[in-house]
């Protein structure tokens, strides 16, 4: 098992630009998240680390070596794909097999291995089927075992629970976790699904256009997001924007949005013009005695939370509130928000401004 | 059936789908037919008129394309009994067998030029086609377009420059020439077609080998290959049909050594006299090993012409 260190990472395919000078570091044992919508790069990423892809220039590193020009066979990484890729003109066994095989092993130590990770993934009884008529769970067990067989130093796997339906997904997604816990290895998984990324991942690298927007713990990206990017990425209704424009001066605490002052935290760096006021729908209330007023728009009910659309002088707005919150569309209401919890943006760069929530976050990411 | 159905055929369109089958098959094989039977009949059976489609069967066509045969003195054929049933069937011209004829020689070169170009034309147009499948090679698509435009006219437009180069070269009536020229041509069709198949399979398969620590090569044989062997069969048949067929090429090209069947089978016509039984005789013997090759591989080449119609 190894740490992995990404430094200065940059892929050109022609005149695309796939990757620009990405770093980050996958500690030992992490299960390690690059997160991104379609085309981000994140893909790429994964593919230079297991050798897929050779970068354009920078350096990785695993394990202390520097291998970002070696072949995939002389890495010692494992690779779980989407579509699986499992040998169709091999049964479940050789499938298991090969990776084995390759490294010249006794065949009676190939048979005991197989038989071993087999039973931890539960397929023993599938051995000496062919792949093609397995179900989708069966096949990412098999794809799983085939990367787990031969004790890579570590794993990537690009999005592996793309291809089963959402059922299936919520369950295979435990199992990979459990898998992980069990086993400690330094896993690389991307997924485009920020709720997945946010289960199962011990740190997260947000991706967009080619660039890493932010690195950290599920926690802090979502509590202290380093872009608006990341901030409208990660969460389900995302964050909220509502435009103002000011100035500010460092240590200012409040702002000025719609005539009314509103706290934020204290902020380390001054900023003027055109500003975005970030709030997550859960910091927002709905209380009479509000100055700051928007008119309801539509409630969405979920069960224990429900989802209020509101209009207000900065822009639309979602407020996630108790369901036992009453709201009529049509009706005006009183907003407040939870100053501490609020992030300044400028329009402009869509770079976070430094304040007392995010500064330790924002000098390290 | 009571309900419409998109997918199920109704009784009708079975009828009528069936009937075309049948008697577009009878039109394209009766020819073969007529050959096959023509095959076994008399000299006089095979020229006569109205044409005989009852008639005694016989091996004489047979034994005529097998064998040179000359005509004896009555003493001499009374002095030496016929010992087997193909002499017999010689004497009743009073004639006896001087040897074997050319035809076995004949089929021979069309088996090694035929089979051996082919093969020459699959290994090299796989290895092609694989590189242009999956590797960045500049001016890909003008070399692509380069190699499908040596199909573009036909190949007997250039038959003479390529007389006098196999002259100077040596490779005139050679079995090397001949499969060096119908590899020539055949590469072109094997590269496009093979393309097309390698393509359709995913890079994951070999990337999953490339990781599991095999080299790219043992990925292209291990994992790739197999996965290709539908498409290669196909483009086998095809590859073959057209060497083991060529006539143009293999009359201009060869004389002796290296000649093929079909430039072979008409001179039977000039030394016997018109003996169209021999000649149905040696056509039948030529169709059959592309038939059975054909047969073997029917699945594959089934799969190979819908092949990317419809997505799995």
């Amino acid at each position: 098992m190894a740490q992995i260190i990404i430094k200065n990472v940059r892929k050109e395919f022609g005149d695309f630009t796939a990757v620009k000078e990405s770093s980050f570091t996958i500690e030992d044992g992490e299960f390690f998240m690059l997160l991104g919508p379609s085309g981000c790069g994140k893909t790429t990423t994964l593919r230079m680390i297991a050798g897929l892809e050779l970068p354009t220039s920078g350096e990785i590193y695993l394990d202390g070596e520097e291998i970002s020009q070696k072949p995939p066979s002389q890495r010692d990484i494992a690779f779980v794909f989407q579509m699986f890729a499992l040998y169709p003109h091999m049964n479940v066994r050789k499938n298991l097999s090969y990776p084995l095989v390759s490294q010249g092993m006794a065949r009676r130590d190939v048979r005991a291995k197989v038989d071993e990770v087999a039973g931890i993934l539960g397929i023993r009884d599938i051995l000496n089927r062919p792949v093609g008529g397995l179900s989708g769970g069966d096949r990412q067990r098999v794809a799983l075992g085939r990367a787990i067989v031969r004790d890579p130093k570590a794993f990537m796997m690009d999005e592996p629970l793309g291809a089963l339906d959402a059922e299936f997904r919520e369950h295979m997604s435990e199992e990979l976790r459990a898998l992980h816990d069990r086993m400690g290895a330094t896993t690389v998984y991307v997924t485009h699904d920020q709720l997945e990324a946010m289960q199962m991942g011990d740190k997260i690298v947000v991706m967009n256009n080619a660039v890493v927007e932010q690195f950290g713990t599920p926690q802090d990206i979502y509590d202290t997001p380093a872009t608006m990017f990341v901030a409208d990425f990660i969460g389900s209704p995302s964050m909220n924007f509502l435009d103002f424009s000011g100035s500010l001066a460092p240590g200012a605490g409040t702002v000025d949005l719609g005539g009314q002052h509103h706290a934020v935290p204290t902020q380390r760096e001054g900023a003027s013009g055109d500003l975005v006021f970030g709030v997550r729908p859960e910091h927002v209330k709905l209380s009479d005695t509000g100055a700051y007023r928007g008119e309801v728009l539509a409630t969405e009910y979920l069960g224990t939370t429900q989802i209020i659309t509101l209009d207000t002088p900065n822009g639309e707005l979602k407020a996630r509130t108790d369901s036992a919150q009453i709201a009529t569309v049509g009706e005006t209401v009183g907003l407040s928000f939870e100053g501490p919890k609020i992030t300044l943006f400028d329009k402009a760069s869509g770079q976070a401004l430094r304040s007392e929530l995010n500064e330790k976050v924002l000098a390290h990411g | 059936m009571s309900s419409f159905s998109v997918t199920e055929p109704t009784q009708r369109t079975k009828w009528v789908s069936g009937t075309l089958v049948i008697v577009y098959a009878l039109v394209t094989m009766l020819p073969l037919a007529w050959i096959m039977l023509t095959g076994f009949k008399s000299p006089a059976d095979a020229i006569s008129y109205p044409p005989k489609v009852i008639f005694d069967p016989t091996l004489e066509g047979y034994v005529n394309l097998f064998t040179t045969r000359t005509r004896q003195t009555d003493a001499f054929l009374a002095a030496n009994p016929p010992e087997t049933w193909y002499e017999e069937i010689v004497r009743e011209y009073d004639m006896v067998i001087a040897g074997p004829s050319k035809f076995g020689e004949r089929f021979l070169n069309s088996v090694i030029i035929g089979f051996g170009s082919t093969f020459l034309s699959i290994v090299l147009g796989t290895l092609a086609a694989y590189a242009f499948s999956r590797f960045k090679i500049p001016l890909a698509d003008d070399l692509l377009f380069f190699i499908l435009s040596t199909r573009m006219m036909p190949p007997i437009a250039v038959a003479i420059p390529i007389f006098l180069m196999y002259r100077q070269l040596g490779l005139s009536d050679t079995h090397l020439g001949m499969i060096l020229l119908y590899t020539a041509v055949n590469i072109s069709l094997a590269v496009w077609l093979l393309k097309g198949f390698i393509d359709e399979i995913p890079r994951e398969y070999e990337e999953a080998a490339l990781i599991d620590g095999y080299t790219r090569f043992q990925a292209f044989y291990k994992v790739v290959l197999p996965q290709a062997a539908t498409g290669i069969a196909s483009t086998a048949i095809f590859c073959l049909i057209f060497a083991w067929n060529e006539y143009a090429f293999a009359v201009l090209l060869t004389s002796g050594t290296a000649q093929t069947a079909p430039p072979f089978i008409p001179t039977i016509i000039g030394v016997g006299g018109l003996d169209w039984p021999a000649v149905a005789a040696g056509a039948t013997i030529f169709l059959l090993p592309v038939m059975f090759f054909t047969i073997l591989l029917r699945k594959h080449l089934l799969r190979g012409i819908t092949f990317g119609a419809v997505r799995k």
